[in-house]
């Protein structure tokens, strides 16, 4: 795969630091586009405001870079304004699952084909380590010195019991199982969410004496196990990867085309 | 389609005029007293085709009507206070990216939940100055079926042809009173269209980059131009820029493409106002009862004329200074404690001679409130 095609060259260098996951997560997606065969010029990237969000523009598609937690809206609007279009949208942990967790559990409910990717470091990395929903409980953030004390958010479960049709989890030291997972998102008629468990060294490793962004991403490993693996079985503690949720359910522009069809004999 | 005339609501009438303008994407969340917008949108798009739905919230419905623009629909959303209060976010986010929509708010008392089913006209400055920045805007208003639906085509036009939202400011009584409406029919009232890019497919577009006469021709998402829309001071690529030259440039131009233009984006009615010696200001509904108090009153042989305005920002300065000028006394009439009033002192040549007539209690404004003012005014008593 030619993967510059798919970059900005002339916007770099990003503004990632060094040793940040989301470049990994970021090279995924482009080789998910381009192992589906998509055309640059069929493909919007639409993010939040954080890291995570700053990949739209490093990315040769059509992109947008919008309002914190807020991406799922704008993309509600793109993927109605032109349903052929395929729409990816970037999202961070705090970007997904607190200022925007309103639009998430909608855009999942509706079920519009769009393609969450959730980067979660468990951290807020552009403000400079602040604790989001998705810091494990008792770990330590510069808006919690003392460890957090509410507990975090299952993005998995939670979109699950949002109702959305698909929905994965990997890992940054997976980065060829996350690719495909990223494909099969993709491909999948409906709301998908794909979470990515993605190193911050600089924050939250340092803050909780995760090591460097080698040693985080070997804990992602220990710490994650394929879902219905016997690893999974035998340690319920560990964290699942893998398509965790498929479910074939009438996809929202697609039955909004059917009504204009039958109140209009137009064709959407 | 035939000239057709219709017995309608305000709301309805912000319908038939978003409808000829090519209204064809709607995003709302339920809000009294705007809800008849959605309710008879949801009804009449899918029918034509077009493209309706409701959203988790505010916020979310001004996003989805700029992500819904960008792929080259005409976009619309209505709310009022509340719902515009959530809305300043993702309207900073349209100028700033210079994304054409139309934004209704039917206004209602306020502050926060206020009087929902009652009139006023506090909005003025939210509608100006709610999102943060600097920044320039257009707001328009009528007081009656036939300027609603005017105005609502207007709003299209001007989102369209300076690539910035369009306000349109009602409020309670204009959006739920009934009356005769008039439908113009097809080419009768201009439709302005998308201004979009001649640059060839394999040519650098560069979506930001201002033509000799100042306007940004647009290429929809999903064409063969690819570009980054951003909220952040971005270069003539929509790529973030923190070069302070770039942001001052950027700056000037989205300020400068309208307040430059008041004049030309200043529309207004004028009625007795040639010899007059008493001149009302006044818009929206406050507007209809102020030109009442002027015909009855002319009746009886007064000088008095009424200066409608249909542009509330950018304030039509120039042309509200000539219309005070020589005059006796200038009373502005509206519905909130002197909002407007401010910027016609600060307009007028003599800021002494420009009094407030108003209420503020979701007690529509009448002709006998305005006298009442105009009494004391005159120096007649109370």
């Amino acid at each position: 795969m030619n993967t510059r095609r798919y970059i900005r060259e002339r916007f770099f260098p990003h503004l990632w630091c060094p040793g940040c996951g989301h470049g990994i997560v970021m090279s995924a997606l482009v080789g998910a586009v381009d192992s589906l065969g998509l055309s640059q010029n069929e493909v919007v990237v639409i993010s939040g405001i954080g890291c995570s969000s700053r990949m739209p523009g490093y990315l040769d598609f059509h992109t947008m870079h919008t309002l914190h937690g807020r991406a799922l809206a704008f993309a509600t609007g793109v993927k109605m304004g032109r349903p052929d279009l395929t729409v990816i949208v970037p999202m961070g942990d705090g970007d997904a699952a607190a200022i925007g967790g309103n639009h998430l559990i909608h855009a999942a409910r509706r079920n519009l084909d769009l393609t969450a990717v959730v980067l979660n470091n468990r951290i807020y990395g552009m403000t400079g380590g602040q604790s989001s929903p998705t810091t494990p409980e008792g770990d330590r953030s510069t808006t919690a010195p003392y460890g957090v004390l509410d507990p975090s958010f299952d993005l998995v479960e939670l979109a699950r019991g949002a109702g959305a049709s698909f929905v994965a989890r990997s890992t940054t030291y997976h980065a060829q199982e996350t690719r495909e997972l990223l494909a099969a998102a993709i491909a999948h008629q409906g709301f998908s969410l794909v979470e990515v468990l993605s190193q911050c060294p600089t924050y939250y490793g340092r803050k909780n004496q995760g090591g460097d962004a080698v040693a985080m991403m070997k804990t992602f490993k220990q710490i994650t196990a394929p879902a219905g693996s016997q690893r999974a079985a035998q340690d319920p503690g560990l964290i699942t990867r893998g398509i965790l949720v498929q479910e074939p359910r009438t996809e929202y522009c697609a039955a909004y085309g059917e009504l204009v069809r039958e109140l209009s004999g137009h064709e959407e | 389609m035939p000239k057709e005339t219709i017995f309608a609501q305000g709301n309805e009438a912000v319908v038939q005029g978003a409808l000829y303008a090519g209204l064809d994407f709607y995003a709302g969340y339920p809000i009294t007293p705007s809800t008849e917008i959605a309710e008879i949108l949801a009804q009449r798009l899918p029918q034509a085709g077009g493209r309706f739905i409701q959203m988790e919230d505010e916020l979310a419905s001004l996003c989805a009507v700029i992500g819904a623009s960008l792929t080259g629909l005409k976009a619309m959303t209505a709310t009022s206070g509340p719902g515009f209060s959530l809305m300043q976010e993702a309207l900073g986010y349209a100028v700033m990216a210079e994304v054409p929509c139309v934004v209704v708010n039917v206004q209602r008392g306020g502050p926060s939940t206020g009087m929902p089913t009652a009139v006023a006209q506090g909005d003025v400055m939210q509608a100006r100055w709610g999102t943060h920045g600097d920044h320039a805007i257009i707001a328009l208003t009528a007081s009656n079926l036939a300027d609603v639906f005017l105005m609502t085509v207007e709003a299209f036009n001007l989102a369209e042809t300076y690539r910035t939202p369009v306000i349109l400011l009602l409020d309670e009584v204009v959006g739920h009173m009934r009356e005769k409406l008039v439908i113009p029919g097809p080419g009768e009232v201009e439709v302005v269209q998308r201004l979009r890019t001649s640059v060839p497919e394999g040519t650098d577009y560069h979506p930001y980059l201002a033509r000799e006469d100042g306007r940004l021709p647009m290429s929809d998402f999903g064409g063969v131009h690819r570009f980054n829309v951003t909220g952040l001071v971005h270069d003539m690529w929509g790529f973030p820029s923190n070069d302070p030259a770039v942001a001052y440039g950027l700056l000037h131009h989205l300020v400068d493409k309208l307040e430059n233009r008041a004049e030309t984006l200043a529309r207004y009615q004028d009625f007795f106002c040639d010899d007059a010696e008493v001149l009302l200001i006044s818009y929206g509904s406050a507007a209809r009862s102020a030109l009442h108090l002027v015909e009855q009153r002319r009746a009886r042989g007064m000088k008095i004329g009424l200066l409608e305005l249909n542009t509330l920002w950018p304030f039509p300065a120039q042309t509200v200074r000539k219309y005070c000028r020589g005059r006796g006394h200038v009373l502005v009439v509206e519905m909130n404690r002197g909002q407007l009033h401010g910027e016609v002192q600060k307009a007028a040549e003599q800021p002494e001679r420009v009094y407030l007539a108003n209420r503020y209690d979701g007690v529509f404004i009448s002709h006998k409130d305005i006298m009442q003012v105009l009494h004391v005014v005159l120096g007649k008593g109370v």
